[in-house]
């Protein structure tokens, strides 16, 4: 078994993530397993991937849902990662101190050359955030591109996680969570920011932004026909004035 | 663990670029390890896409590593489609491609048909055709777009996707009309999220809720293909209510000329036009008659005049109020047609006329419009449209989307602040200059056309038709068929070639075009189309095929000669003004691509394949006065030196000897280099003062003809009745020298309406509504642009099979559970496919995923392959040819104005498989043969490992 930090990290690193404005074209998926089949996550290998049925282990998937019918029916696309709990039982389970969380800024990681690929971790996460790599038999799961976001070498605006970087609709913000001033902190309370299944106390870092309520065709006042005093269109001399 | 975290060493090497995963073009950042591409990401400083990149975009890596690459050139031994495939040299392809072409070039040119599907570079392939002498060449816009392009291009001189975009970041209101998850990609998402964060609201008018259309604000499910009926109400509702722009349109559109009411005179419904041809107004202030171009020409937008004939004229606004103001344009009318409720089109319309009149914001931008006026700024018409291939891919697509532009510029909202803006070189003259080139005196054996083969006709003395009326091109483009074919028929090709009609061909030469599978209708018919034989002589009755593709597609198996492309890594290209530029509203731009890594296989950029060819045939511009080739380093050279007009070239950046000049200006040897070192992109910012009302900005217009955008500095006057469209009815009713066979003169008569109108597409008109009760579209799915993308190994996880999704409702009625096997029958055939139950689609709509079924064998896939058994192609349902009329002819399945395939048309009935049917779709088809030298496709696909270790 093994430990989380003594004391809550002081930085809380996560994403915030807009269901707003997530219009589900997966670039976040494919730009996280671009990035980390390269990088410190990876190799994320691909069985059959030009065969019957090509299976792969992705760090990030985005699911849709219908939620609702009718009228209050709508479609809601959902981005799955690993939210980097406070609580991790994902870390606690580990038999080998495998997974951890770090102390300085909170994200949960695996150490590769320690992990046994038995997979307690993945049965421990409530958000199915982690997936068994079968070729390296090491599990796998979200960095926040921790080679990224702490490259120095990468100028600043650069610093933030791959699916962060590209994501077309703007609907995925990096930062520090602890941080109740920062930007972060601000778009959660702005937009009545959520965390996943808080009744099973992990603590999640990460937060959804839930969509926006919708701005109806409200009942408004249809127009009013226009006078017709001057004639067929008698409007038109009174618009272009006289 | 510090190990992880820890820094150092050299960072990879980043090499800007283009991207070619779909049309966007967004610029690219490649990361190379080792000279390998490692990870793609956006250029931040990019105009189209700011920094972000697509799922696509990203997943670039693989489609260039793809297994499915073609290594080297091929030839056909024994029969299309069963037999393999050789591999040769390109001396004995390029020779033998000579050989063929040259033969036709000497005998008769139109023999050669050359189509370029997605092609990003037709301003040297469509420029080969005419040096070549063809007419017979066109892109894939019949298939796709030319809808909303040639409407686009025939009113407001410009059109959406391409030419213009909607400015969200001003906008109150959104009205996204048939948009699916493509055209825009990027520049829509980032906008969308901007629009949104700002609290604007949109509105998606489309039969199916996903993507853009599910973080809509209002989903308004629409049965397909009666957008015109509801955009037409809301104009009725505005009209009824006197809420339009009346200054606009008195200034800046035709509204206030005048249109001669003469039944029955071969110039009723033209304008009324002074000697010199210039259209006349009535002068509100004096009551004379004068020509509305005059600077202080003050146009009457009501009140009959007599013209100095005697006949009578009335002002364009007036005609149109007094059409729409009908009660068969009302809402309660479009809801029957639409479903959707009267109340919700009233509360739209209202909706409209607020965002777009009430308290405008006024940007205080001064500017100056063509009379010479000074403003002080430029009011908002914060209504923004977007409309793309849901309108685009109907019969009765062409008209619908000139409705909706009738919508905005009654709004006022063409190139205002928060309206659809303008990106160069648009806005255009309407129609554009150019005419369609290729009437029988212009196609002459070992000559060049003298223009090129796409253009824009103004009436029916300019369609490409024989003397005895016969169309002279292949596709029948630019015939009374389809007059207005401005993009070309691609999809007519193969069978009209095949069948000889209007003639046969000798050689039929496809560039990324997949015709055996995705981009064509009736995909089975395309297929035996290809392998047809003539019985007498046992030739194959479309003797030669060449093609051209980076990827073994479906396409290759049925060559004759395989001409490998490389992949858009390993290429030159120009995004360029003269072609499908990467304009935005506040800049003009254009860019290139450039090779990042160089190929290791036997494949050659196609451009400079086709340079190289044209000199083996002498073509003048390709050969230079001694005989040799004029473009000795391909592509890249043709880039810097081709000049189309004096100091015009296909690339508008860093022109003159140094490098100091814009847009027009000579050659600069430099001109690659200079692209490069500014991320391959090229940026012009318009100055203020020439950003809005483009179409009426003094300032604009002659910048932009300084710029060489435009020829002349002239107002440009958007066109809500459309002269041009007038004239094919004219000559429908016996007037002028052209005019279109008897059989067709209803139809001209009809369609040829010169104000927009709405009409039930083609089908449905034909009687398919009632056998076939659902409706059924199909729409691309953001993470996968056509076939090209979608073999992708980390993409085709994400989508590696489709299903047909139904109503909940609809399907309950017809005792179908999510996961039944349905067997889905139109009038031309039936599939087998599986259902998925969804609330998120209008009830009477069925829909799926575009381009996701596949044959086996192709693209590296084996035969038993997802794509090939749990995917399907709705293509194999939709007939080219609509039932036979009452003379017996079939007329095409297509827009009767354009050409445009309509296979948003497809109507269907649909029912539980019976209990012996096995869960696989059908048809499947036989699997292709092996390619030989494709290499084995890997186990194991772990292509991090290289560079991971290596990484903290």
């Amino acid at each position: 078994m093994t430990a989380l930090p003594d004391r809550p990290p002081a930085r809380r690193l996560g994403l915030v993530i807009d269901l707003d404005t997530c219009v589900g074209c997966q670039a976040c998926v494919i730009a996280c397993k671009a990035w980390n089949s390269g990088g410190a996550a990876g190799p994320l290998a691909d069985a059959e991937p030009y065969g019957r049925r090509p299976s792969g282990t992705w760090l990030n998937r985005v699911h849709g849902f219908e939620v609702g019918e009718g009228e209050d029916g709508r479609t809601v696309y959902f981005p799955r990662s690993c939210l980097h709990c406070e609580n991790a039982a994902c870390v606690t389970v580990c038999p080998t101190g495998a997974s951890y969380k770090r102390a300085e800024d909170g994200i949960v990681l695996v150490d590769a050359s320690r992990c046994i690929g038995c997979s307690l971790c993945a049965w421990a996460c409530p958000y199915g955030a982690r997936e068994l790599d079968p070729a390296s038999g090491v599990m796998k799961k979200c960095t926040l591109c921790v080679d990224r976001i702490h490259d120095e070498r990468l100028p600043p605006e650069e610093r933030e996680p791959a699916c962060v970087a590209v994501c077309p609709a703007r609907a995925r913000h990096f930062g520090d969570l602890a941080d109740p001033e920062g930007p972060l902190a601000r778009l959660v309370a702005e937009r009545g920011g959520v965390e996943l299944l808080p009744e099973l106390g992990y603590r999640p870092t990460n937060r959804y932004l839930p969509p926006r309520p919708g701005r109806p065709l409200a009942a408004q006042a249809p127009l009013v026909e226009a006078p017709s005093t001057a004639g067929f269109l008698g409007w038109v001399d009174r618009l272009l004035g006289g | 663990m510090a190990e992880t975290t820890r820094v150092g060493g050299e960072q990879p090497q980043k090499v800007c670029t283009t991207c070619y995963m779909c049309a966007c073009r967004c610029g690219i950042r490649v990361h190379l390890e080792d000279g390998r591409p490692r990870f793609i990401d956006g250029n931040r400083a990019h105009p189209v896409n700011r920094g972000v990149v697509c799922a696509k975009g990203a997943a670039g890596i693989l489609h260039h590593e793809s297994p499915a690459r073609l290594r080297a050139p091929l030839k056909r031994v024994g029969e299309r489609g069963r037999d393999a495939l050789v591999e040769i040299s390109w001396s004995e392809a390029l020779d033998t491609a000579a050989r063929w072409l040259s033969a036709v070039r000497a005998s008769d040119p139109k023999k050669l048909a050359f189509f370029t599907g997605r092609d990003q570079s037709q301003a040297l392939t469509g420029f080969w055709a005419a040096q070549f002498g063809t007419p017979n060449f066109a892109a894939h816009g019949g298939f796709c777009s030319v809808n909303v392009a040639a409407a686009g291009l025939y009113t407001i001189g410009g059109s959406f996707w391409e030419f213009g975009e909607p400015d969200l970041e001003r906008a109150r209101l959104f009205l996204l009309i048939g948009v699916a998850e493509d055209h825009d990609s990027n520049p829509l998402k980032l906008a969308l999220a901007a629009m949104k964060a700002r609290g604007g609201q949109i509105v998606a008018i489309n039969p199916v809720r996903t993507g853009y259309a599910a973080i809509a604000d209002v989903w308004l499910p629409i049965r397909p293909g009666t957008d015109g009926a509801l955009i037409l109400a809301l104009v009725h509702e505005l009209l009824r209510a006197g809420r339009v722009d009346a200054p606009y349109l008195a200034d800046f559109t035709n509204a206030g000329w005048l249109v001669i009411e003469d039944p029955g005179g071969a110039e009723d419904g033209l304008f009324a036009r002074d000697p010199a041809g210039r259209p006349l107004c009535r002068d509100r202030r004096t009551g004379e008659l004068r020509p509305a171009e005059e600077p202080d020409a003050a146009p009457a937008l009501r009140g009959a005049v007599r013209l100095a004939d005697g006949r009578r004229a009335r002002p364009v606004f007036e005609l149109l109020a007094e059409r729409y103001l009908e009660p068969r344009f009302g809402p309660e009318v479009a809801a029957e047609v639409t479903g959707v409720p009267a109340a919700t089109i009233r509360s739209l319309a209202a909706a409209l006329a607020r965002a777009a009149f009430d308290d405008p914001p006024f940007l205080a931008e001064p500017w100056t419009d063509w009379r010479g006026r000074r403003h002080p700024g430029v009011e908002a018409r914060a209504v923004a449209v977007h409309a793309m291939r849901g309108v685009s891919a109907h019969s009765n697509g062409f008209q619908t989307c000139r409705a909706i532009h009738l919508l905005q510029i009654l709004l006022g909202a063409i190139d205002r602040p928060g309206s659809f803006r303008f990106e160069a070189p648009y806005p255009r003259p309407i129609p554009p200059g150019p005419l369609p080139c290729g009437k029988p005196e212009q196609v002459v054996p070992g000559r060049p056309m003298p223009g090129l083969p796409l253009g824009f006709p103004r009436g029916p003395e300019d369609l490409l038709l024989e003397p005895d009326g016969r169309p002279c091109r292949i596709d029948e483009a630019f015939s009374w068929d389809a007059p207005l074919a401005v993009h070309g028929l691609l999809q007519r090709v193969i069978g009209n070639a095949r069948r000889g009609d209007p003639y046969p061909i000798e050689v039929l030469f496809l560039y990324m075009a997949n015709m055996a599978w995705n981009s064509a209708m009736a995909t089975d018919e395309t297929i035996r189309m290809l392998t047809d034989r003539d019985p007498s002589s046992g030739a194959y009755r479309i003797p030669k095929i060449i093609y051209a593709d980076a990827f073994y597609s479906e396409t290759v198996a049925y060559a004759d000669l395989v001409l490998p492309d490389t992949t858009y890594f390993e290429r030159w290209d120009a995004l360029s003004l003269l072609d499908r530029p990467i304009g935005r509203a506040d800049s003009v731009c254009d860019a290139i691509r450039r090779p990042v890594v160089r190929p290791e296989r036997e494949v050659r950029p196609f451009q400079d394949v086709l340079l190289e060819l044209g000199h083996r045939l002498g073509l003048p511009a390709f050969t230079a006065e001694d005989g040799t080739a004029r473009y000795p380093g391909g592509y890249a050279d043709y880039l810097v030196r081709h000049e189309r007009a004096p100091g015009i070239g296909p690339l508008a950046g860093w022109r003159g000897s140094k490098g100091e000049l814009v847009g027009r200006g000579p050659p600069n040897p430099r001109q690659l280099e200079a692209y490069i070192e500014n991320g391959c992109f090229f940026e012009h910012r318009l100055p203020a003062g020439t950003r809005f009302v483009r179409h009426g900005n003094r300032d604009y217009l002659e910048l932009a003809a300084e710029l060489g955008l435009l020829a002349k500095p002239e107002p440009i006057f958007l066109q809500l009745y459309s002269e041009p469209l007038q004239r094919f009815r004219l000559a429908a009713r016996g007037h002028g020298s052209v005019q279109p066979p008897e059989r067709l003169c209803a139809r001209i008569e009809r369609y040829f309406d010169p104000l927009p109108f709405w009409y039930a597409p083609l089908e449905d008109e034909a009687g398919a509504a009632h056998e076939f009760p659902l409706a059924a579209v199909s729409q691309r799915p953001a993470a996968m642009y056509h076939s090209w993308g979608s073999h992708n190994a980390w993409l085709r996880q994400i989508l590696g099979d489709n299903r047909l999704c139904i109503h909940r409702a609809t399907a309950a009625a017809l005792g179908i559970e999510d996961g039944d096997p349905i067997r889905v029958t139109s009038r031309h055939g039936t599939i087998r496919a599986t259902a998925r139950l969804v609330d998120g689609v209008e009830p009477g709509t069925v829909w799926t995923w575009n381009a996701i079924g596949k044959r086996g064998g192709a693209w590296a896939l084996p035969a038993e392959t997802g794509e090939a058994t749990a995917g399907f192609l709705l293509n194999v349902l939709i007939d080219e040819r609509l039932p036979p009329g009452p003379d017996g002819i079939a007329p095409a399945n297509a827009d009767p104005i354009t050409g445009q395939a309509a296979w948003y048309d497809l109507r269907v009935r649909i029912e539980k498989a019976g209990p012996g049917e096995p869960p696989q779709t059908e048809p499947i088809w036989a699997p292709l043969p092996r390619l030989p030298g494709l290499p084995d496709p890997p186990g194991v696909l772990d292509r991090g490992a290289p560079f991971a270790g290596r990484r903290p």
